[in-house]
């Protein structure tokens, strides 16, 4: 079935860019007196650039590992999956775009590596160097871009050749791409997350910095995942998914929740225990200038997920689903911009219109891309392997 | 008193879901289903109701995780203050943090027994109960229906026979136990 955007979608995603836009220019206005206007305004961009950037790179993480594991009951979700991945060349382009403003401005306080004249000044970071200088930086970026498009085009292509001619040569080939991208995910994840938030807060470390990012964007699109199938099962379209499948995504939901909250604590916990001046300095900071918000949203991500969602019926229910999800969005995105806000902006950091109206405006964007990604393709994969599992999928 | 049990064996799942689907349209009420491996979708035909093995899997969590909680504080704070790098050895709170994992560890330990545990009692098949199965066969590579004359008032013997001629079964058996 094909699928149109309806005219309440089309309305709501302009009114939520207008609305945005709006909320930005006034924010702009206030706050261009400020001393660290520019700061603020470019980790607010880092923030939602990198936020809904990877929503789309954690559906096309996803869909490799369906393909990977050859599963079998996603099959008539898989155009969801896909519809979400598709906002990635958009995601990269926005992010890229602040990534590039970033470095031309020296760091613009927010990577202070970039900037020759502290670099000159900081024993640490210039023994990071070697690893923290702007080209190197940069190649590095451009790869995991690259990596992350070629797969991302190499899967809509065979999934769409799939419809056409069908057989299995196409699903074997996903597999064995499903499974190279997973090892290259499984670096560049890490290294990313590295580069892109870490070095934020370049004095300090931490080696499972990457799973965490990864555990909290993960979480995130499988948010997104179940928003966007109620959505279009509200809607009529869908008719092959079953409570069944609701049920799976909820689990996902479930799990990537405690997968999250679990690296959250570990990083926290062992920092905590072995008390040691150079990485508390991390906690210190979110915990001074953030003390609410920052155990707040870690209660609002475990809590929320745990209690509401751990029964079966809750798992079931469109309702329930609908309410938890939309909380540890904003929970994650709370992650995030904790995560960039207090490296770059620290004590000066507030929640203002500035910031609610560039959180508006991109989601509008990324709502509007993802729902004419829908339309380019039948809703249900004709000739998927696995469709037939898929529909009578019962558990 | 005697009772009068009817067991029919069939040689495929398949066979056996449709029977069951076809016995069951007719009123046949069937107590039980026997299988070496559980039988996707069986439970709803024969009217088995979902487990509630998970809210008992909460409980015991739930056990755990107060034990712990008490135990932990007795030991490590209230009978023999312990001073472990220097952390705050007078408060529970002060030092959550660092029990969580074992607390953590004990929920999952006392949920995980406590579960195979309720499902072995709740199954008979404890280590040491006899057997339940009718046939030995039926741990192997063959599927029994057992029907119950107690619980079919409705519908007369003959009429089961010939439903279950129907369904195709391999072996008819019929008991008198007590």
């Amino acid at each position: 079935m094909e699928f149109t955007i309806t005219k309440k979608a089309k309305n709501v995603t302009m009114l939520l860019i207008a609305v945005g836009l709006l909320l930005t220019i006034i924010g702009v206005v206030m706050g261009m007196k400020d001393d660290h206007f520019l700061t603020r305004l470019l980790s607010n961009g880092l923030i939602n650039g990198f936020f809904f950037f990877a929503l789309g790179l954690g559906a096309l993480f996803f869909l490799s590992l369906q393909y990977a594991t050859e599963t079998g009951w996603y099959a008539s979700v898989k155009r969801v999956i896909e519809a979400v991945a598709g906002y990635l060349p958009y995601g990269i382009g926005l992010f890229g775009l602040i990534l590039l403003i970033i470095t031309f401005m020296d760091g613009a306080h927010i990577y202070i590596w970039m900037d020759p004249e502290t670099v000159a000044n900081d024993e640490i970071i210039q023994e990071k160097s070697a690893y923290l200088n702007i080209p190197f930086f940069w190649i590095r970026t451009l790869v995991y871009f690259a990596c992350y498009i070629i797969f991302l085009r190499g899967f809509r292509k065979r999934s769409l050749e799939e419809d056409k001619i069908g057989g299995t040569e196409l699903h074997f080939k996903n597999y064995k791409k499903g499974a190279m991208f997973l090892v290259f995910f499984a670096v560049f994840s890490s290294t990313s997350a590295w580069d892109w938030l870490m070095s934020i807060d370049v004095h300090w470390f931490s080696t499972l910095f990457g799973w965490y990012t990864f555990a909290g964007m993960w979480c995130s699109t499988m948010v997104v995942l179940v928003l966007l199938t109620l959505y279009l099962k509200k809607l009529g379209y869908l008719p092959k998914v079953n409570d069944s499948h609701i049920h799976d995504l909820g689990k996902w939901t479930f799990a990537t929740s405690f997968l999250w909250s679990y690296l959250w604590f570990s990083q926290f916990m062992l920092i905590w225990y072995a008390n040691i001046g150079e990485e508390v300095t991390y906690y210190m900071m979110r915990i001074e200038n953030f003390k609410v918000l920052y155990f707040a949203m870690f209660l609002i991500n475990f809590a929320f997920p745990m209690l509401l969602l751990m029964s079966r019926d809750a798992k079931r229910h469109s309702g329930i689903l609908t309410m938890v999800g939309l909380i540890i969005l904003a929970g994650h995105w709370l992650d995030v911009y904790i995560m960039i806000s207090a490296g770059s902006l620290g004590a000066n950091a507030h929640i203002g219109a500035l910031e609610i109206g560039m959180v508006m405006m991109v989601c509008g964007f990324f709502l509007f891309v993802i729902l004419r990604n829908l339309t380019k393709a039948p809703l249900t994969p004709v000739n998927h392997p696995f469709l037939d599992e898929s529909v009578h999928h019962d558990i | 008193m005697a009772e009068k049990v009817i067991y029919a064996m069939y040689d495929d799942d398949d066979v056996l879901k449709d029977g069951a689907k076809k016995l069951v349209s007719n009123g046949v009420k069937i107590s039980e289903v026997f299988s070496p491996f559980p039988i996707h979708g069986i439970d709803p035909i024969i009217g088995v109701k979902n487990t509630r093995l998970g809210i008992m899997a909460f409980l015991y969590g739930l056990t755990g995780l107060t034990l712990a909680t008490y135990g932990m504080r007795f030991f490590m704070v209230v009978d023999w203050p312990m001073n472990i790098g220097g952390k705050p050895n007078f408060t529970y709170l002060d030092n959550m943090l660092a029990f969580i994992p074992v607390t953590f560890e004990f929920t999952v330990l006392c949920a995980a027994h406590g579960m195979a545990i309720t499902y072995l009692l709740r199954n008979k098949t404890l280590p040491g109960i006899p057997a339940q199965n009718p046939d030995p066969r039926t741990t192997d590579d063959r599927f029994v229906i057992e029907i119950r004359m107690s619980e079919n008032h409705k519908v007369s013997e003959e009429a089961i026979d010939k439903l279950l001629t129907e369904t195709g079964y391999v072996e008819i058996d019929k008991k008198e136990i007590k």
